[in-house]
């Protein structure tokens, strides 16, 4: 995905001089080929996030569209107060790129599980959180919105992937839904792969379900939730993120707002703090946010065989 | 110079006569901050800056009200706007707001404007836009760890649109800031970093006008103003607790008597 990402940003910096690529000292292998084609407008900032963000601003005001790139706990943490009194608050367009959401960072240990980002920038007003679920999602999304007059933060899984229910599709503020049923599965962009499969065993089983993919997660898909979930019988939620602040606190803000009484299940990270590490893979399994994890979570609610 | 006449119009004493009276009426502090610019702006806004390409970022925000003087003298803000300082609905808190004519970045948070500075002047250098940044600083920022992070970036980049000035009043908010990190060898510290300095009584307006114009191809200009906090009124002078406190009927009479 973040290989995607540079591809579709050196294409889009061939037609926009605005664009430039900043980069805290990280992704190597990966953004060579923008240094490259772009070498005026490629800076390694050295190791110093906050000074990242405050350029950014800097070079916003001067009008430039920088995106910022780092691991997504950097990206999102290290100069979050600089992002906020810079970008979110002279609403400039900034845009932040946080590699390996969740757990992709896996053996790295806990310094390196992205599990608030979302909720950190949730919080700031007009910022744009957009959270793709393959490459074709970050190719479309980055083309038709990166020009946006708003702070941006881009959540991205490390590795490829392609989902072709979604052939591509992105749009700001609404979700991407497939299928429908009785049951709504709400994922985060990079839980959809999942998701879809959770959907696929249940049909084999002759149970219909909706899997929504929550890309845009700011702007909120509100209608667009309320719209599925107003025919639904039971809705889950699952996000490699704590279950406060992020996808799940959203639906259940959504339900709460709207007077719905549709039920909720939130699937999300629950490890304490100083567990053991280990591959996403593992992690993800440990958090019930793997194929057997979010089956059984499906099951719980009692609406199909368990 | 263009601002020659604007030079004649700008003067300390009447700055810091403003200052002191919306410190009294808000009854607000930071008086010893704002005095302590006083200067500093002045030699700013006498020509230095050219309003049209360049861009001046107040990094010290906590001394706003210098600066809403200061574009009151120039007749970019109005009494009448000045006048609701730190009232209610009022666009001008304590802290500068980019919303504000005159104003392009909010500030208020320490140890902000050198990184901003800095990605504005690479911008330009990038656009090919004309024009300089200056950041005003106070010596307390120091402390920051992304004032050298912006530091060591513009050196290396040889930013030599940007200016930071220090205000380098010896005082933080609850000690001398020698007391607290000894940084009196910052001049040594920012040359080592690739940045031309220079060292100047912050409160004689030639002298720091001839600074500003000091212009080293390849070479970030740091400008060291050696200052007193509280700068025109003896009994703030060099005096911590004015950074915080505000001025009671006697202090008001003495401090407008002093300034003149």
């Amino acid at each position: 995905m973040r290989k995607q990402f540079v591809s579709t940003l050196i294409d889009i910096a061939n037609h926009d001089e605005r664009v430039v690529l900043l980069t805290a000292d990280l992704g190597f292998m990966v953004l060579e080929p923008f240094a490259e084609r772009h070498a005026d407008r490629f800076f390694n900032v050295g190791v110093a996030e906050a000074n990242m963000m405050s350029l950014a601003a800097g070079m916003a005001h001067e009008g430039m569209i920088p995106f910022c790139y780092s691991i997504a706990t950097f990206a999102s943490m290290r100069g979050y107060e600089q992002f906020r009194n810079g970008a979110v608050l002279h609403q400039l367009p900034v845009r932040i790129v946080g590699i390996g959401g969740g757990f992709a960072y896996g053996t790295a240990g806990p310094t390196h599980h992205a599990l608030e980002d979302i909720a950190l920038m949730r919080v700031q007003p007009g910022v744009a959180i957009v959270a793709p679920a393959d490459d074709g999602q970050v190719d479309r999304a980055l083309r038709d919105h990166y020009a946006r007059p708003v702070p941006m933060y881009l959540r991205l899984a490390k590795e490829t992937a392609s989902h072709p229910e979604l052939d591509g599709r992105f749009r700001w503020g609404r979700l991407e839904v497939i299928g429908d049923g009785d049951i709504a599965i709400v994922a985060i962009g990079s839980m959809t792969g999942v998701a879809l499969e959770v959907r696929r065993q249940l049909q084999a089983e002759g149970i219909q379900t909706a899997v929504a993919v929550a890309a845009s997660i700011a702007p909120a898909p509100a209608d667009d939730l309320v719209a599925l979930l107003s025919s639904k019988s039971a809705c889950i939620t699952i996000e490699d993120h704590r279950p406060v602040g992020g996808l799940g606190s959203l639906v259940a803000e959504t339900i709460a707002d709207h007077g719905m009484g549709v039920r909720l299940v939130r699937c999300g990270v629950t490890d304490p703090t100083g567990e053991t590490t280990g591959s996403e893979e593992f992690l993800r399994r440990r958090n019930g946010l793997d194929v057997a994890g979010l089956m059984a979570a499906v099951r719980q609610i009692g609406l199909v065989p368990a | 110079m263009a601002g020659s006449e604007t030079a004649r119009a700008l003067s300390s004493v009447r700055v810091r006569r403003l200052i002191v009276e919306q410190s009294k009426r808000a009854h607000v502090g930071h008086i010893g901050s704002a005095l302590s610019i006083a200067d500093i702006l002045v030699a700013l806004f006498s020509g230095t800056v050219d309003p049209e390409v360049d861009v001046f970022i107040l990094s010290k925000g906590h001394a706003a009200l210098a600066q809403y003087c200061v574009l009151t003298e120039l007749g970019l803000m109005s009494h009448e706007t000045l006048d609701t300082y730190c009232g209610d609905d009022s666009q001008l808190g304590v802290h500068p707001d980019h919303t504000l004519p005159g104003i392009t970045f909010s500030t208020g948070s320490l140890g902000h404007g050198p990184s901003l500075g800095a990605g504005v002047a690479l911008a330009k250098r990038i656009v090919g836009n004309p024009g300089r940044v200056f950041v005003l600083m106070s010596d307390a920022e120091l402390n920051e760890g992304s004032v050298w992070e912006a530091v060591m970036f513009a050196g290396h980049h040889k930013l030599d649109n940007l200016t930071v000035i220090l205000d380098n009043n010896g005082q933080q908010a609850l000690a001398p800031t020698v007391d607290v990190i000894d940084l009196s060898g910052v001049d040594r510290l920012v040359q080592t970093l690739g940045w031309e300095s220079r060292r100047v009584d912050g409160h004689d307006v030639d002298e720091l006008t001839t600074a500003l114009e000091v212009n080293t191809p390849g070479k970030p200009l740091f400008v060291i103003a050696d200052t007193l906090a509280g700068k025109g009124v003896s009994f703030m002078e060099r005096q911590v607790k004015w950074h915080y406190l505000p001025v009671d009927d006697a202090q008001f009479e003495q401090a407008m008597g002093e300034i003149g």
